[in-house]
């Protein structure tokens, strides 16, 4: 048995170090380590709730929407503020355009770079991928950064600047925009949705949105989409069988993403790809381990623990907690939650593996950039200038809250105890937290660990690509993880 | 864009410790064609970013080592996040992943071999909000903490041009603030004389995030929002702090055409040291009705006498734009309009 360590493991977002032992060229047990803690939960202890607002987002300088979200939705529980109609449509767009550029940042630079590494040189799509996706230096960044840019000019708009905004609140957004404000954003997606159908997918992002199985995605691929990056990641996928690679744990689950007027746009839900079955997503039945945390052990109910770093715990690995969802570890993110919608080209991607795989999570990131690219432009044509952006906010009520959204990553909840308007609880469950969470004290692995295991390393050892594709297939924001 | 002829590529590291990536990530929205062709136009080679580089694990660790033993000419050294040197001073709160040695311990140790030593954002600059009370990791920025020469590089540190820090200080500075600074360094034209005395950039540090704020006409008649996505002036109620912090946050367009103040977002200052020990962000604390924290450089009896005078002549279109969501009565060139 050899044990190897991979680190630093970059292009990922923040910190992260991988563990393996390797038996006779087979990985029989990963460890995954978070290896920074800032102390944002004990940073935010005893200061005005609204304080939240400014503080929590800079956890995450690639999700920072997504916080400011969980924030706001926290404080409108603890405020009992309905939000205005618009407010929900702007928080939206901007979170669409978050989530959006976060994948394209995840596909373009932290992703496929990979292909175009030395390894590769032998396959005959090697120097086409090269040319196109070497880190820092492959033509794609000529495009898909300005692209990346051009989109977030919705954040100009909406929120001042991106990232770290305090436009979002408990009633809504901070600005009302005017005519010409609407306008801007319907050419910003319009401009935005160009780029994806002339250059990522090459064809309508309405015949992505339309494929309804594995047969479709092929057929697209060699047809209509055949110019576009999408198809050379397919391409590539299926001669290197990505699709059998990365196995999650079988259970994936979604908060409900991007509430509107009536309702979340994806559905809240927990699916069990072993069963089929689907049930109701239940934040209550969360608990977090710190078996193998850097943490003092603390309540395991989110809405009662506190948070004591102990760097010197005996047999802990990583600064995060492991989340568990009635026990269980739960894979997150845009793969879980158009699996729980029910996309049938996700179902069926599914189906035919049996889990969760490399493969399907990055068609699922890319399928979600179409859909929400759609989705944007509607909750655009939406906003009805007439009336409030913003609703009259109430004083916090004490109490225990959460704010529960989905991140581009998955489930993000922050759980706030509230006493005379400060806090005195504070505890956030990241979506990497989540998909890189450490062992429980029942030594159940948490889902990246448990996708490494098994995995065929041979001689190769920390060296194996493979291990770079299943760990950035989860496009980890480890500076979330552990806070 | 065609390169700028050098003989040798300006080489920098760029370091991530204790902070949240958004300052990679705003500094990728530069340029028409994007941040990797802006650098290599003046010749600026990233020998390894933790986000965007090639090199992972040990070829990482190679090119780390390179530079350590000389063979690789450092001439820029960017560190992104805090310094945590908690707890007890061992660092061990952020560690290299891959190396059980502490961000500290190899931040020290690449820092006396660049010729240039910047922190951007205010985290590597003076702390940032992980250093905010109390402070659970030691967290410091490379030269400061918070206002005092406290940082983790110590007070007398300076690069080997003779510089101290540089400090691209804000959370997150806007993408020009960092690649303008950079693409200066590698043409060599940047010196003591273009950073003010914390060691910011002067080329966004001569101004005042006030300034060219689209809410200057409320702002003169202190004619004051009191709910945030009220138009008027946030200063009175909403705890802005522009007149107080540099940056040219209101000269430039941030994501396209946006600022804080513009959309609503009142200013917490996040160009200065320390800004993140505020309680209560969104309001002004006030003594007697008087704004504790007025213009940096005005004399208060000056303020107090003048906002009274402005107050008292405030117009109606004024007065109640600022309280709207809406501009709800136009300007009309040639007299008010009655309604």
């Amino acid at each position: 048995m050899t044990r190897v360590v991979i680190g630093p493991f970059n292009r990922v977002e923040g910190d992260l170090e991988v563990a393996l032992e390797v038996v006779r060229g087979v990985v029989r047990e990963a460890r995954v380590s978070a290896p920074l803690y800032r102390g944002f939960e004990q940073i935010l202890l005893g200061r005005p709730s609204e304080d939240a607002l400014a503080i929590a987002p800079r956890i995450c300088g690639i999700c920072s929407v997504s916080q400011s979200l969980a924030v706001a939705a926290m404080l409108r529980a603890s405020q009992g503020v309905t939000p205005a109609p618009n407010g929900l449509l702007s928080t939206n767009i901007a979170h669409a355009a978050e989530n959006i550029a976060d994948h394209l940042t995840h596909f373009y630079l932290f992703f496929m770079p990979d292909f175009a590494r030395a390894v590769y040189s032998a396959r005959p799509w090697f120097n086409a991928i090269e040319a196109r996706f070497k880190a820092t230096s492959g033509t794609c960044g000529r495009e898909a950064l300005p692209a990346r840019a051009g989109l977030l000019e919705i954040m100009g708009l909406i929120a001042g600047k991106w990232p770290h905004s305090l436009a979002f609140r408990p009633g809504g957004v901070t600005r009302a925009l005017d005519l010409g404000g609407k306008v801007r954003l319907l050419a910003i997606l319009a401009r935005f949705r160009a780029f994806l159908e002339a250059v990522l997918f090459d064809a309508p992002i309405d015949a992505l949105i339309a494929l309804q199985s594995a047969d479709d995605l092929d057929a697209f691929v060699e047809g209509e989409g055949c110019a576009g990056d999408f198809a050379a990641f397919v391409r590539i996928a299926r001669d290197l069988q990505l699709d059998m690679m990365g196995f999650g744990p079988g259970q994936m689950m979604s908060g409900g993403a991007y509430r509107g007027p009536t309702g979340h746009h994806f559905p809240a839900g927990v699916l069990d790809l072993r069963t089929d079955d689907l049930r109701s997503f239940d934040l209550a039945q969360v608990r977090e381990d710190a078996s193998h945390a850097f943490m003092r052990d603390s309540d395991a109910d989110p809405a009662k623990a506190q948070t004591f770093p102990d760097v010197h715990r005996e047999g802990a690995y990583s600064f995060a907690k492991a989340p568990r969802l009635s026990g269980e570890a739960v894979e997150v993110g845009a793969l879980a939650r158009q699996a729980v919608a029910g996309h049938p080209l996700i179902r069926d991607l599914l189906r035919r593996a049996g889990a969760t795989n490399v493969f399907a999570r990055i068609v699922a990131r890319l399928l979600e950039t179409a859909l929400l690219t759609q989705a944007a432009e509607s909750w655009a044509r939406e906003l009805d200038l007439r009336d409030r952006f913003c609703a009259q906010e109430s004083p916090a009520q004490d109490g225990a809250f959460v704010g529960c959204i989905e991140a581009a990553r998955g489930t993000l909840a922050h759980w706030a105890t509230i006493r005379d308007d400060r806090f005195t609880g504070y505890q956030i469950v990241a979506p990497t937290t989540w998909n890189f969470s450490p062992r429980d004290a029942a030594d159940r692995p948490g889902p990246l660990e448990c996708a490494l295991q098994g995995l065929e390393v041979g001689d190769d050892g920390a060296a194996s690509v493979a291990v770079q594709h299943i760990v950035r297939s989860f496009d980890p924001c480890m500076v979330c993880t552990a806070h | 864009m065609r390169p700028m002829i050098r003989a040798t590529p300006f080489n920098v590291l760029w370091l991530q410790a204790g902070g949240c990536g958004g300052c990679t990530m705003s500094v990728l929205e530069r340029g028409a064609s994007g941040a990797f062709e802006e650098l290599r136009a003046f010749g600026i080679e990233l020998l390894w970013h933790p986000s965007v580089a090639e090199a992972t694990g040990p070829e990482a660790l190679s090119i780390l080592e390179k530079i350590l033993r000389g063979a690789i000419r450092l001439d820029a050294l960017l560190i992104e996040g805090s310094v945590l040197c908690g707890p007890d001073g061992t660092g061990l709160f952020n560690t290299l992943s891959g190396t059980g040695r502490s961000l500290k311990d190899w931040i020290a140790s690449f820092a006396p071999l660049a010729d240039y030593c910047v922190a951007v954002g205010s985290c590597a600059a003076f702390g940032g909000v992980p250093a905010a009370a109390p402070d659970p990791t030691d967290a410091r920025g490379l030269q400061y903490r918070a206002r005092e020469l406290g940082g983790a590089l110590g007070p007398d540190y300076r690069s080997r041009a003779g510089l101290p820090v540089i400090n691209i200080s804000g959370c997150a500075p806007h993408p020009g603030w960092i690649m303008e600074t950079l693409q200066a360094l590698s043409l060599g034209l940047f010196g003591a004389k273009d950073m003010d005395s914390f060691g910011r950039p002067r080329l966004f540090a001569d101004h005042l995030a006030h300034h060219g704020c689209s809410r200057n006409e409320f702002y003169e008649f202190k004619a004051s929002a009191e709910h945030p996505h009220e138009r008027g002036c946030l200063m009175e109620n909403l705890g802005c702090k522009a007149t107080q912090a540099v940056g040219d946050c209101n000269q430039r367009a941030w994501n396209g055409g946006g600022s804080c103040t513009q959309s609503g977002s009142t200013c917490i200052a996040c160009t200065s040291p320390g800004f993140e020990s505020a309680m209560g962000f969104m309001h002004t604390p006030k003594v007697a009705g008087i704004p504790v924290g007025l213009p940096l450089d005005m004399p208060k009896a000056w303020f107090v006498a003048l906002a009274a005078l402005s107050k008292s002549a405030t117009p109606k279109r004024v007065r109640e734009n600022a309280r709207s969501d809406r501009i709800e009565r136009a300007p009309e060139p040639g007299g008010e309009k009655s309604k």
